[in-house]
């Protein structure tokens, strides 16, 4: 199970585009490319998630996990999604009112 | 019934995923957004399965079986894990704390609950069973 990690830098941000399943076999890979983003000296990072087609609490746990890193670094994570899938797993578990979700990269790194 | 085993290895979750989302097409009358729900819900339970036997450092498998009612579907995650209390589960401070993002675990059983319609955990010294119900009919011919 292949999971894709695409960075790119746009308009001031580190955007770092998933594809694939993102469960309990392939979330310690999306943790390693973050804390390598962060170690690297990334502080604006958006988290395009629009090619993920699967999300389970284990990739939840890593996004927190980023967002803590970087806010502890004065920085921060924020998210694009727009499928109903993904926002539905942010939705039940409340962490809507903790991330910011954007519906588009372009809206994300606008600020 | 259709039972399938897996090494408790977290790169197979994947095909447990595809195992249920197969059947519940083929087999059952179920809107595309209730087999993600099934998909997410079993891949929570199979998750934690092979956490619990990680821990337990047994080589024995997690068997994932899958039976079907009238009105209904049940899939079942049997772990050989050293058995938990559900009840036990600690809270998560609110989300609007930032001391919840101190937490990166936990999730798993409260999406489990929100997703499938019954869920029930037994749970002993010798592993535990995660029985998952939808409601729903059978596919038509």
């Amino acid at each position: 199970m292949d999971l894709g990690l695409d960075v790119t830098e746009q308009n001031g941000h580190t955007v770092l585009a998933v594809k694939g399943e993102v469960d309990v076999y392939t979330a310690p890979r999306l943790r390693e490319r973050l804390v390598e983003l962060v170690t690297e000296g990334k502080r604006k990072i958006v988290v395009d998630l629009e090619g993920v087609d699967f999300l389970d609490s284990t990739g939840l746990g890593v996004l927190v996990g980023g967002l803590k890193r970087l806010r502890s670094n004065d920085g921060e994570m924020s998210l694009v999604s727009t499928q109903s899938r993904i926002l539905k797993v942010f939705e039940i578990t409340g962490l809507t009112k903790v991330f910011s979700i954007h519906d588009s990269v372009e809206a994300a790194t606008a600020g | 019934m259709v039972e399938l085993e897996i090494p408790a290895e977290p790169e197979f979750v994947g095909l447990v995923r595809l195992f249920v989302s197969s059947l519940a097409t083929t087999r059952r009358e179920l809107a595309d957004d209730r087999i993600d729900d099934l998909k997410l819900a079993v891949s929570e339970a199979c998750t934690n399965a092979i956490d619990a036997h990680a821990d337990s450092a047994t080589d024995d498998r997690v068997s994932v079986s899958w039976a079907e009612g009238d009105d209904r579907l049940e899939v079942a995650v049997n772990d050989r894990g050293p058995g938990f209390d559900v009840a036990s589960i600690p809270q998560h401070p609110p989300v609007t704390d930032p001391e919840r993002l101190n937490f990166e675990r936990g999730l798993g059983i409260p999406l489990i609950r929100s997703l499938v319609d019954e869920v029930d955990f037994k749970t002993s010294e010798a592993g535990t069973t995660v029985t998952l119900v939808m409601y729903c009919g059978p596919a038509e011919e």
